[in-house]
């Protein structure tokens, strides 16, 4: 295959990835990895290079647009931003000694859990309960709805905490935004508002995929010529996704069908790891 | 601790953050064009990773950048785009000062420095 061929495909190909992360909140990296690897047979490692770059330019954007709306707590993603630099450092340390079919099957099992989150129900749930750490990291805030302005606090700091490291880890390691694993630290251990959790979880992506980037570029997994096709393809297929989304109310079943289509990748990323054809 | 502070660098951040990710898509696109233009009949060959520190070389990216090389500037354009979410904890911190917000200082600065560890931490080479 010709650069320019490869180019295309990439593009086209990160596109989809782009547009269905967005409509999905699942994001574009599980797309891009079994993309480059099932269907290019790219090595894995460049793989996870390219993903991470538009790990960056889509949190990026997206965070600039959620900060208007003033729902971000700067205060919990900063904090939380040490558990997940931390573990995204040593992630991807690991990812260079660790043996690529491992990666696979990792890939393949989170992704399984990433469709699960995306299709389970959201509930909105208040805590005001006062914990002793979030006070005294002045973590507790509000967030504007219709109804005026929300007060929430914030429990189990440290168990979020905890759980953000093993985010950030999962996140070098695989080269994905690991999203899903932000919110259930929020949402379910640290019990703040889904709108909350959701918007600080991206607003932390940027800076964890950043801290594992650094160790990435200098490896010399990130290959340019990889990479570019996929952050513009990824960045103009979000923006794509977030037009429709405002447009569409149900876009349930995009969800639930994009969760069954992901979760028969996943099994063949698990499959060829097991086989060691990755 | 006054609300209107925290939208202003709320503000500045989203700047960044949205100048930074323009800025490095526009400069892939430039490399873009002229890599293709140059190598777009090259056959691809990403099978093997065949990578290492010696491909990103600081003084290297910059002379090839001089040398008008469309892989080079591409190179630029994503260390700008690695740089962007930086930039912004940069900013936090510098925010954060000027609030005397000073606990929230120092995390931010202890982020920066969890980053640069990992950037220096010395597992970049074989």
């Amino acid at each position: 295959m010709s650069v320019i061929e490869l180019t295309i495909i990439i593009l086209i190909g990160s596109y989809f990835a782009g547009l269905l992360g967005s409509l999905t909140g699942l994001g574009g990296g599980f797309v891009i990895i079994p993309l480059f690897t099932l269907f290019l047979h790219i090595d894995i490692h460049y793989a996870i290079g390219a993903s991470l770059i538009t790990v960056i330019a889509t949190s990026s954007g997206a965070a600039a647009a959620y900060l208007k709306e003033g729902i971000t707590n700067m205060r919990l993603g900063m904090f939380l931003e040490i558990a997940t630099t931390t573990g995204a450092m040593f992630g991807a340390i690991l990812a260079i000694y660790m043996p690529t079919n491992y990666i696979a099957i990792l890939f393949g099992l989170l992704l399984i859990l990433s469709a699960l989150m995306s299709v389970r129900k959201k509930r909105e749930h208040i805590v005001q309960r006062k914990s002793y750490l979030a006070k005294k990291l002045n973590l507790n805030s509000n967030y504007p709805t219709a109804d005026g302005p929300v007060e929430y606090s914030v429990t189990n700091v440290g168990g979020g905490f905890g759980m953000m490291l093993f985010a950030g880890l999962i996140s070098g390691l695989l080269g994905i935004g690991s999203g899903a694993l932000k919110v259930v630290a929020m949402d379910g251990i640290m019990r703040i508002p889904f709108k909350v959790s959701t918007t600080t979880s991206n607003f932390m992506i940027g800076v964890t995929a950043a801290a594992s980037a650094v160790v990435y570029l200098q490896r010399g997994y990130i290959e340019p010529a990889l990479s570019m096709p996929v952050v513009i393809g990824v960045l103009i297929g979000a923006f794509t996704g977030s037009k429709i989304l405002v447009r569409s109310t149900s876009a349930n079943w995009i969800r639930v069908v994009f969760s069954i289509v992901i979760s028969v990748i996943a099994l063949q990323m698990i499959y060829n790891g097991v086989t060691h054809k990755l | 601790m006054s609300k209107l502070k925290d939208s202003d660098i709320q503000t500045l951040i989203g700047w960044v953050l949205r100048g930074g990710v323009f800025l490095s898509i526009g400069i892939c696109i430039c490399g873009a064009v002229i890599y293709l233009f140059g190598h777009g009949h090259d056959i691809a060959n990403y099978h093997n990773f065949k990578g290492g520190p010696a491909s990103v070389q600081m003084d290297e990216i910059v002379k090839s950048i001089m040398a008008l090389k469309g892989r080079a500037i591409i190179q630029a354009g994503i260390i700008l785009l690695i740089a962007t979410p930086i930039l912004r904890v940069l900013f936090s911190a510098y925010g954060f000062a000027i609030e005397k917000d000073y606990l929230y200082t120092g995390i931010t600065v202890l982020v920066l420095i969890i980053i640069f560890t990992s950037m220096l931490g010395g597992h970049a080479g074989y």
